[in-house]
Formats: structure tokens, sequence, C-alpha cells
């Protein structure tokens, strides 16, 4: 009979061998434990439930505005759970859910830097500068989709009237409120936050571009920027900014967050171009929510009549 | 040693699998035939999930770039499935496990149609000349359409008639182009999106682990053949087996 004896090797040899082998073990545990997870995650998704998030109050005494479209109007439903809002999470389904119990009363917006007479506004004093409009407006996403959406809103330039502009405003900065503990999310968007925009200050006195408290007859919904937004319908949505808390007037180009980001992708001016490409993707066309097919991006989104001139004679590759 | 197997054969099945480590039965199981029903039914299990939200429209507000994202994610999964067999066959010592390869491997290659087609059909909508042009100015979908193109010769060759054709040593020459694959996948996705890259780090880093393996598994063997210390043929030095003698011992052996 055989008798099988212990491998007569020292201890010392056999234990860095498996030392060497657990290390592997390690290696293709780590890899498995990851893929259970991209498939665990996928199981979330599965079996979570779809939650509508629930409308917000109704705005009276909101007038027409000859700015609107009569285009097809996208389906609220659309619009208030397809968001870009990394706030609240990068997923475009995500700010639905995850702005859910966002603060936004009370609010305030502080206006500031080269005015005569700068002021920290209550929304109610905001929403008092002018006649509440409805302005139905195209809406192009960098991202190559596009919504046409009942804004509610006043100009911005009522607001600029009223703090008087200085001799060095040349041009806007727009902030959002940052606040991590309501936005547990943002610190994987991959950007940096608060959230910053800017505007030339002939744009930012463009009738077009409206600060914006509701859409569909109702105050905004949190994810699609509660309680006060910019909207500037001949830019990309993300010139458009969301949750406004400061609006600072200032001599020299701010800085802007997707353009801090990525320069060469995302410009200040960023204005809707079918001609001029995304590096990654053309612009030439766009997918509105709730079409099959693409249909062509119309250069300044469609606004060119009224904000061409803006940019008479500028290079819009190079100021792209 | 002898007393033991026969004690197998004569002890009825379910005795013996009942006091036998789980190990034992397990591996009865993975070698049944039937074992691949199942496995094949999950594979499908991502289509019909996207055929169940289809049919009840919660493809959500861009169904097309749904599908897109989806059928891209399942084929990155089923690639890093792939590759995980075989280290996973020799960690685990279950060389039964690479019965299962090729089917995972034919499924990464059927998401990876799903996917493409769903970009040529649904999103491009048969615009070819606009699809030649992004595939030769978009680096991101440069790199998606290489990673696709490279499964094309590995799913044809899939036949165990191609394997003797080809000769398995040339055979799996060729099939290692999945790692190339696999790795333009992750290209892909990482250049595709726009600031949030946890999913494709999460996807290269386990394709990079999965590579590594196979790296450190080669230099091993290598080494090995080097010194003289034969390589195990699966995974590496056991309890189990015989540990080898350091080549030093031989001399003082006759």
């Amino acid at each position: 009979m055989l008798v099988k004896k212990s491998a007569d090797i020292p201890s010392s040899e056999i234990t860095p061998k498996s030392l060497y082998m657990n290390r592997r073990k390690f290696i293709a545990g780590a890899s498995a434990a990851g893929a259970g997870l991209m498939m665990a995650q996928r199981l979330v998704d599965l079996v979570s439930p779809w939650q509508m998030v629930l409308a917000g109050n109704k705005l009276s005494g909101v007038t027409r505005s000859p700015f609107s479209t009569d285009e097809k109007q996208t389906p609220y439903n659309d619009v208030t759970h397809y968001n870009n809002f990394y706030e609240f999470g990068v997923p475009k389904e995500k700010p639905a859910d995850n702005a859910r119990n966002f603060k936004t009363s009370p609010w305030q917006v502080s206006v500031e830097g080269a005015v005569n007479k700068p002021k920290t506004f209550d929304l109610d004093d905001l929403m008092k500068l002018a006649p509440l409009e409805e302005r139905i407006y195209r809406h192009r996403c960098v991202e190559g989709w596009s919504i046409v959406v009942p804004w509610i809103g006043l100009p911005l330039n009522a607001l600029i009237k009223v703090v008087e502009l200085t001799s060095k405003a040349n041009f806007v900065a727009f902030q959002s409120l940052y606040d991590p503990k309501q936005m547990p999310e943002a610190r994987y968007a991959g950007i940096a936050f608060p959230y910053v925009e800017g505007l030339r200050m002939d744009e930012a006195l463009h009738p077009l571009a409206i600060l914006c408290v509701g859409m569909y007859g109702e105050t905004l919904p949190n994810q699609d920027g509660a309680p006060v937004r910019l909207v500037v319908p001949w830019k990309y949505g993300f010139k458009s900014i969301k949750s406004l808390v400061k609006i600072r007037f200032v001599e020299k180009q701010p800085p802007t967050t997707w353009n801090i980001s990525n320069a060469r992708e995302y410009g200040f001016y960023s204005n809707v171009n079918p001609n001029v490409d995304h590096p990654r993707w053309s612009q030439a066309k766009e997918r509105r929510l709730g079409e099959f097919l693409r249909r062509p991006t119309l250069m300044f989104n469609g606004y060119g009549d009224q904000v061409a001139q803006l940019y008479a004679g500028m290079d819009l590759r190079k100021y792209y | 040693m002898v007393m033991e197997t026969r004690w197998h054969n004569f002890t009825p099945a379910w005795i013996c699998a009942n006091i036998t480590d789980g190990r034992f039965r397990l591996k009865s199981v993975l070698k049944t035939k039937w074992i691949k029903v199942p496995a094949f039914i999950a594979c499908l299990g991502p289509l019909a999930y996207l055929a169940w939200k289809a049919l009840h429209q919660e493809l959500g507000p861009n169904p097309i770039e749904f599908v897109t994202h989806e059928t891209g994610d399942w084929t990155l999964i089923f690639l890093v499935l792939t590759l995980a067999v075989t280290p996973a066959r020799k960690i685990l010592r279950r060389p039964e496990l690479v019965r299962f390869r090729r089917m995972l491997g034919l499924f990464a290659f059927f998401y990876g149609c799903l996917h493409f087609s769903t970009w040529i059909g649904l999103d491009k909508f048969f615009d070819f000349a606009e699809m030649l042009k992004d595939v030769r100015k978009r680096t991101f979908i440069t790199a998606g359409f290489t990673g696709f193109a490279l499964m094309v010769p590995l799913a044809l060759t899939s036949t165990a008639g191609w394997i003797r054709r080809l000769g398995g040593k040339r055979w799996q020459r060729l099939h290692r182009l999945i790692y190339v694959s696999a790795l333009a996948g992750v290209v892909h996705y990482y250049w595709l999106v726009k600031s949030d890259v946890r999913k494709p780090i999460l996807y290269g880093t386990i394709v990079v682990l999965l590579l590594l393996y196979r790296g450190g598994s080669w230099l091993y063997a290598k080494r090995s053949r080097l010194t003289g210390h034969p390589a195990p043929r699966e995974g590496f030095v056991t309890a189990e087996r015989p540990t080898t003698m350091p080549a030093a011992i031989n001399k003082y052996r006759h």
C-alpha cells in the first residue's frame, strides 16, 4: 500500500508560494465581485418601482408671448423624467427621484457685482418684477436631443433694469445652489460644484432670455431647476442654469462649469449650431423626445432671426 | 484509494451525493448536458427584460438611447463573463466551466449585434454615409466598431469544426482577439461618457484584472519551464497535488 508522505520541503518555501496564489485568487475574486455588483444593479433596476413626481402649484395670471412656438409640446412626464441635473445624479431618470425632497422655500437670489443697487431678492419679489409670461421654447441639449417646453417666467432684463448696471458690467455670472447634504450624489458627477454659468451682457439683455419659475402652467418641479432657473433658448441646454442663488455682474468673461470641465468640447458661448460639431458627435441633427427619426438642428435653435445679430462678424467655429 | 472508488460505485447516488462534499455535487451538475438549457435561458434574460419594457412602453422618454445603452452594457458584461471563465475554472479547479465559454462568448456577440443594429437601424436609420463619417471621425465609435468587428471572426469560428480545421493552437491564437474586443469596448464606453466615468472604469478594471491574471499565469508557466518545474496544467500548485520538488533535490536521487 502506498503511504503518502508530506512533501519534504521546508515550510519557508511553501508559504511564499501560497501567498503568490492568494494574490491571484484575490484578483479573480475582485473581478467576480465587480461583475456580480453590475448584475445586482441590473436586478435592482428591474424591480425598482417607477414613480411619478407630483406637480407643483398652479401659476395664475400668466400671459401668452409672441415668442412662443406652436410646435407640439413634449409630454410633461418626459420633461420631468429625463433630466440633466448632475447635482441630483447623472443618469437622466435620477433627478426625478433624488430631488423629491429638495428644499426650495424659503429661497433667495443674491444680485451683486457691478450694479448700483445690489439686492437679495426673495422668490416672491423676483416674480413681481414683471408680468409672468408663458414662453413655449425649443430646448436643445448638447447631447443631441431636444424638447419643446411651455416655460413660465419673465425677461431677465427686467431684473437687470432694477439693479442698474454700472459701466463695468460686461458679463453676468450665474451660480446654482450647491448643498452636498441635499445632493449626496453630486460628488460622483465628475464636474465641479457649485454649477456656474455666464452670459455676455447683450445676451443677458436679450428679450428671449428669461428667468423661469414654472412650466406647464405650474411652478417648476424640483428636477427641472426649481424654484428659479435661467432659460436661454438659442444656446445648448447646459447654459440654462438651474436652481439659481447668485447673479453677479462682472467685467470679464466668467468661468463656466462645462468649459472648466472640458474646454475643447464646451465653449463659453455654446450657441446651438448644426455646422460646428461637438468633437465627439455631430450636431447636425437632434432627436426630439417622442419622435423616431432625427430632425435637422436649426441654427441658433431656430432663433436666428432674433439673435444672429448679436454674433455678427464673430467666427462661431472659434467661439463655439 | 481503490476501496474508496468501489464504495462510491456501490452506493446509491443520492446517499453518495448527500454525504460527500458540495463540490462533488456541483461538479456533476456542471457536467450534465441539460445544465446548458437554464444557462441559455438566463443569458436571454436581458433581452426578455428589454422586450417586456418595450411591451409596457417603459423604455423611458428616449427609448432608442435606452435600448442602445442596455444592449451595450450587456455586450460588455458578457465579454467580461467570457473572459472570466478561464481564471474561474483554474482558480476554482472546475475545468467543467469551460463548457459555458462558447455560449457566453456568443451571447456577447449576440448583444453586440443588437447594440450595433440599434445604432444602424434606430439611431442612424440606415444613413450609411453618416455612419461611415462617424466611424472615421468619432473616436468612440471607431473604438466600438473595432471591438464589434473583431468579434465577427470569433463567432464564425466558434464551432468544433472550425477548431479542427484551424488546429487548436491557431484557433486559440485567433480567439485571443477577444482581449482586444473587450478593451476596445471599454475604451468605447469611456470615451462616450461626458463626465461620470465610474462605470467604464469599473468595466475597465475588471477586464484589466482578468487580462493580468492571464499575463501572470503565462509568466508563471514560462518561469516554471525555465527552472524545470513542470507547470501545473490547471491552475497552480494546490494542497491536493504532490508538491513539486525543487530541482536541486534531483541530484540526490537515483
